[in-house]
């Protein structure tokens, strides 16, 4: 590959160009044509996970603001793995439920645009533009349901807040650049360190305001309101998109903008993400225990995931740093599978998401039980998934750098976690099938496919993790 | 070599979970048991390969792969085989083995897709036990720690129907959960101030520590935290109560799961932290004198019980709570031996109250029993060999590793600890033969009260209708059932007699066996206590002292329960209270209610005016799971639904953030 | 010259304005609005920093910002067509059957 100022965004414009031509073969679609509107999409996909296989190690860096550095890519791989995995489960319900395919699917797309822009981005402003790309384009695929009044609310939710954050965070950006004159994160961090220790009041306001805008996107506790409302109006695969896309997106910014840009103040900024993280752990469990519907609970449950995230960036240590990657890895399939078996269960009629459905699951469906059950485990850190192996890198990097009580209080919550994961195990497999149930429904090939792959991922995950994680500890090393 | 031990099992659960519902019995059963005696023979194989090294280089090691490897953390998923892991995968391969076979009968009355879904769990349950027991290192240990959990949760509510098998279930899930946490925390401690979780390299950092001689520093808070895991596992003070409940589960899953194997994986985890522990005095201290009142406790509730299997369960209890007397006391290979002969016995007892409840039709009260001795021969003579095992009759095996571990605890000078143990072995003896008299002897009686409450016993009631509908005389264990009963008989008799002490002229070549297990690696071996002749007289005088408390206890129960029952209807008439506080097993499960259960739920219910879906609260479990409950159910109101009110708890954070950076 | 600080709290309170305005206002438009008055306020900040700085970069961010906002915009209404069509109302609290 020639050095060119374009390299760095090559994965970008690959899922750009897949989205413009799912966009114009909508537009010279007939009428009842049918056409792989998914498949294109997943050609661009794998175009951005190629061009970025050829990135590693390049350190490619384009006008200055988008940098492919391994830690980009990482994540870039993370998103276009949620992307197919999104994709192939869409592909079944797009047709089940009769929704826009060609909208659909450029949305899915250019919201991975925006999340790997987000990944890769080196400047506060291109972070703020990605953020809105990837945001706008979930909102409306929050609300892709028009006749559905719930998922209407909860795109309008979702939208009222991410906007209402959104400002936040911009405020954020534009007292930083009032400091450090400038939205370059590595002007921004030169300049800080420069600057060292004189607090000036200004620098906290922007780190407290981005933060902000940070803990919206990874619905931290207080800003995690939206979450459960917007997760579960939402059609089960766009939630699954959402909850693990989004999340490592935003991950992936805040971990960048914190851990490079603003680290000379992490002495700042590290005691109030350890509340935040503290908060968003416990809350996230306690509450989804209390929970009926299963989308609701797993949105709780992404939150306290949230937490335990929030938990590696304090640890900051060599693990620490490595387990964020690993863990938003090994988090994002388990989700995306666990929110496409909902979307398979589910008919156009009826979302089939409360616990209730989910009884006698086993009789009926045992291989879409046993595959929900790996999931289940997965995130509940169970081994010998993928789960358990970021958990464990979490925790243990928050223990050897000396945050005990973070460790205990992760522990303790994931401990309890457990409880919620296996109330639908116990649904599917220790109760007899609701009468007044429908059967449940047949699942289609691609559907399928997904769902073992993503299976295969994570056992793979949990039980060989050596090849990952040392990726991962390659690619930290690449901004700090 | 030795990942084939756990393999084969892996295998048999694949096959019977993957196609299991188009198998017939035969096959989903064969290959189930199959794959065990595989993986037995594979075991013994390698066994008698570790037996023929010298003593020195007693262990084989196998680097599967590397799990986890970044930095300069390195952790294998290693193997490993030394003598204490011997043992183990013997008595699991060996007598999982057998209750598999003992199943293929047992289960025979499931449909087709329910009996490879049991036969399925099974098989798993004994892949990651191999597992637990196998690893090299905690981690890995722990992979199989989590697995037999979540196993052993599965199987105790195998038959769903029955509500009291979920309860049974989830109360089993919640109380080891919080063993768990423990456990994890402990291994987290370690792991932070160790670096290592490999046991040979953490043992030999250990080794290299003063022992925690009154303080209570790392090594003891560490080793109490993986203790308190122990107790949630092993079914110990305060974290017993779930162990009764299981036995809703088929009672081959309680002889396999909560008698012979997983419930010892605690005792068999501090054996395999030997020296962590003994480093840690205090804490073994906690071990022996939790594990004397659990032996004591359980030993007198078991007195009074009228659920065949709640018996042999509070007896399992009690027998565990031995085991971490002399765990705690520092006679491991005791506890080791006690655990292996308990396997035998106990399992033995199990499936024989199995065959008991399968020629029944599911009773289980033995109020309805009685007379069982002329139509159940070969299940009557194989449980009275069973109970005189257990029992500690001379010669027969729970008399050598009972003995064993009393010794010991006398010989460290815990007097105390060691009386506590004696009166539980008399009250075992008592109430095994109370077991036995009860079902087998005098005439078939069915004195039990209608149910009232427990669905538990509805549940047997109706069972106990249709045998009288079908109006037949129960009939002896089927062959298959029998076959097993026979070989453990065998095995209560004679696995004794691979730890004949010195004082009776033998070797005790168990303790000598097992000995380089709980040493520090590289370091001496401690050399085997070599008695003096004053403690030989004393091993002989504790031995009669034994045997007077077996068969003094047997007197006990033939006199109350054989010659004339109506001492015991008087005894509890005398003493009501103490009857009904035994046979309420001292409340405890009430006092969980009472104190931590009522107060959530009516807190809960009160706060909760709106009056939502109170299914919310019937489907978290008691205890524990009430609290979290309870405060999910207040903090969820929060979520309003009015999107104002979100933006109002984003602005409380906005507020609180800019707050604590402006004006700290 | 206007010192930078007279920018920034006029700005400060136009942010707090709108902030207000998204948590007390019952109707939807207006909260739209609120946000946007949130935004403009932030790019005020923007310009005041870029003049105080001497550079232009401060006022290219604002274009930038503008274009997101009016995206943002779009989406929004379009989100409240939606709404409307399904409960003839434009106030925020009526909209609240996903809770707990």
């Amino acid at each position: 590959m020639m050095d060119t100022p374009f390299n760095a965004v090559v994965p970008m414009l690959c899922v750009v160009f897949a989205a413009l031509a799912v966009m114009m073969a909508e537009a010279f679609r007939g009428r009842d044509e049918q056409m792989a509107l998914g498949g294109l999409g997943i050609v661009g996909l794998v175009g951005a996970a190629v061009s970025s296989m050829l990135l590693w190690n390049r350190n490619a860096s384009s006008f200055g603001v988008i940098v492919a550095d391994n830690f980009g890519l990482f994540v870039t791989m993370t998103l276009v793995i949620v992307g197919v995995l999104t994709i192939m489960f869409s592909s079944v319900v797009v047709r089940r439920d009769g929704l826009p395919a060609g909208e659909y699917y450029a949305l899915v797309l250019f919201a991975v645009v925006g999340m790997i822009m987000m990944a890769t981005a080196n400047d506060l402003l291109v972070i703020f533009i990605a953020l809105e790309i990837l945001s706008l384009a979930v909102y409306v695929l929050t609300g892709i349901r028009r006749d559905d009044p719930r998922a209407t609310e909860a795109a309008f939710k979702y939208f009222l807040l991410g906007a209402f954050s959104s400002a936040f965070f911009l405020y954020g950006i534009a007292f930083t650049y009032g400091v450090s004159g400038s939205t370059r994160l590595d002007r921004i961090g030169a300049f800080l360190a420069a600057q060292s220790m004189s607090d000036s009041p200004l620098i906290l306001v922007a780190i407290g305001m981005l933060l902000v805008g940070f803990a919206f996107k990874i619905s931290a506790v207080p800003f995690h309101m939206w979450t459960p409302d917007a997760y579960e109006g939402a059609p089960a695969v766009v939630t699954g998109f959402m909850s693990t896309g989004v999340k490592a997106a935003a991950f992936a910014a805040f971990t960048r903008v914190f851990l490079s840009a603003f680290e000379p103040f992490s002495v700042d900024w590290a005691p109030m993400i350890w509340i935040l993280a503290v908060a968003t752990m416990i809350l996230g469990t306690v509450v989804g225990v209390a929970q009926t519907n299963v989308k609701r609970m797993l949105a709780y449950s992404s939150i306290a995931h949230g937490g335990y995230l929030l938990v590696g960036l304090i640890a900051a240590n060599d693990v620490g740093k490595a387990a964020i990657l690993f863990y938003l890895l090994a988090y994002a399939v388990t989700n995306v599978a666990a929110f496409g078996v909902i979307a398979l269960l589910g008919t156009r009629d009826a979302a089939n998401d409360e616990l209730r459905d989910f009884s006698g699951l086993w009789h009926g469906r045992p291989a879409l039980a046993a595959l929900m059950t790996v999931c289940l485990l997965s995130l509940g850190g169970l081994p010998p998934t993928a789960g358990f192996i970021g958990k464990w890198y979490i925790f243990s990097a928050a223990v050897s750098a000396g945050y005990y009580g973070l460790a205990i209080i992760g522990v303790l919550t994931s401990v309890v976690s457990v409880f919620f994961y296996l109330r639908v195990v116990v649904m599917m497999y220790m109760e007899e099938r609701d009468p007044g149930l429908a059967a449940p429904a047949h699942v289609g090939g691609v559907g399928m496919v997904a769902l073992v792959a993503s299976i295969v991922v994570i056992f793979y995950l949990g039980v060989l993790p050596t090849r990952v994680l040392d990726l991962a500890a390659e690619s930290i090393s690449t901004i700090f | 070599m030795l990942a084939l031990i756990p393999l084969f099992p892996l295998l048999g659960f694949l096959v019977n979970a993957l196609f299991g519902r188009r198998l017939s019995k035969t096959v989903s059963g064969g290959v189930a048991s199959a794959v065990m005696v595989a993986s037995f023979a594979v075991s013994a194989f390698t066994v008698w390969g570790l037996a023929g090294l010298p003593v020195e280089e007693r262990a084989i090691d196998q680097t599967v792969y590397t799990w986890i490897a970044s930095g300069d953390f390195v952790l294998d998923l290693a193997l490993r085989l030394d003598p204490l892991s011997a043992v183990m995968i013997l008595v699991i391969t060996g007598i999982g083995s057998l209750i598999h076979i003992y199943s293929t009968a047992y289960m025979h009355d499931e449909v087709d897709s329910e009996f490879a879904r049991y036969f399925s769990y099974l098989n798993l349950f004994a892949a990651f036990m191999l597992v637990l027991v196998l690893g090299a290192n905690f981690l890995v240990m722990f992979v199989g720690w989590e697995g037999v959990g979540l196993c052993s949760y599965l199987l105790i509510g195998f038959w769903f129907k029955k509500p009291s098998a979920i309860d049974a279930g989830k109360k089993a899930f919640v109380v080891n959960r919080i063993g768990d946490y423990a456990f994890i925390l402990g291994m987290l401690l370690l792991f932070a101030r160790f670096g290592t979780l490999d046991f040979q390299q953490l043992a030999a950092v250990v080794a290299g520590i003063p022992p925690e001689v009154g303080v209570f520093g790392v090594l003891s808070i560490a080793s109490l935290l993986l203790f308190v895991g122990a107790t949630g596992k092993s079914a110990q003070i305060p974290l017993y109560v779930w162990l009764p409940d299981a036995m809703e589960g088929p009672t081959p899953v309680s002889a396999l799961i909560h008698a012979a194997t997983m419930v010892t994986a605690g005792v068999y985890m501090i054996g395999r932290n030997a020296v962590l522990f003994s480093h840690a005095p205090e804490t073994l201290m906690i071990v022996a004198v939790v594990g004397a009142l659990t032996a004591l406790m359980a030993a007198t509730i078991g007195l009074v019980q009228n659920d065949m299997k709640r018996v042999l369960a509070y007896s399992t209890v009690s027998q565990l709570g031995l085991m971490f007397l002399a765990m705690g006391v520092g006679a491991f290979g005791a506890g080791i031996f006690h655990l292996y002969t308990h396997a035998f016995f106990k399992a033995l007892l199990f499936l024989g109250s199995g065959a008991v409840i399968h020629a029944l039709h599911g009773e289980q009260d033995i109020r309805n029993m009685g007379g069982l001795k002329k139509d159940l021969p070969i299940t009557y003579w194989t449980f009275l060999i069973g109970a005189l095992a257990i029992a500690g009759v001379p010669l027969l095996s729970g008399f050598f590793s009972k003995d064993e571990l009393l010794f010991e605890a006398f010989r460290e000078g815990h007097t105390v600890l060691w009386l506590m143990g004696a009166v539980a072995s008399l009250m075992t003896a008592a109430y095994m033969f109370r077991l036995v008299f009860l079902t087998f002897h005098g005439e078939r009686r069915h004195d039990a009260p209608a149910p009232v409450h427990q669905l538990e016993d509805e549940s047997a009631a109706q069972a106990h209708d249709d045998s009288h509908g079908a109006g037949a005389r129960p009939h002896d264990a089927p062959p298959a059932m029998a076959f097993v009963l026979i070989v453990l008989a065998l095995g209560s008799v004679l696995a004794g007699y691979v730890g004949v002490p010195h004082a009776l002229g033998g070797h005790n070549q168990l303790a000598a066996w097992l000995a380089p297990s709980f040493a520090a690696p590289g370091g001496v071996a401690e050399g085997l206590h070599v008695l003096s002749e004053g403690e030989a007289a004393l091993e002989f005088t504790l031995m009669g002292v034994s045997t007077a408390i077996a068969l003094g206890g047997i007197a006990i129960a033939v006199l109350i329960w054989l010659r004339r029952p109506q001492i015991a209807a008087s005894m509890a008439e005398r003493y009501p209270v103490v009857h009904r506080w035994l046979l309420n097993k001292y409340y405890v499960d009430e006092a969980y209610d009472a104190t931590v259960v009522q107060p959530i739920r009516v807190g809960s219910e009160r706060a909760l005016w709106r009056g939502f879906d109170v299914r919310v609260i019937d489907g978290a479990v008691n205890g524990v799971g009430a609290i979290v409950a309870g405060s999910a159910n207040i903090l969820r109101l929060l979520q309003t639904g009015m999107v104002r009110t979100y933006a109002g708890s984003m602005l409380i954070g906005v507020v609180f953030i800019l707050g604590y950076y402006l004006w700290r | 010259m206007i010192p930078l600080s007279h920018y920034l709290i006029v700005s400060a309170i136009l942010f707090g304005i709108g902030t207000t305005g998204v948590l007390v206002r019952r109707n939807l438009i207006t909260i739209l609005l609120s946000i946007e008055i949130m935004l403009n306020a932030v790019n005020l900040t923007f310009i005041a920093f870029g003049r105080q700085l001497g550079s232009v970069d401060g006022q290219i961010i604002v274009f930038f910002v503008m274009t997101v906002a009016a995206a943002e915009a779009a989406v929004g209404l379009a989100i409240v067509i939606g709404l409307f069509r399904h409960r003839e109302s434009l106030n925020p609290d009526a909209f609240a059957s996903l809770k707990w």
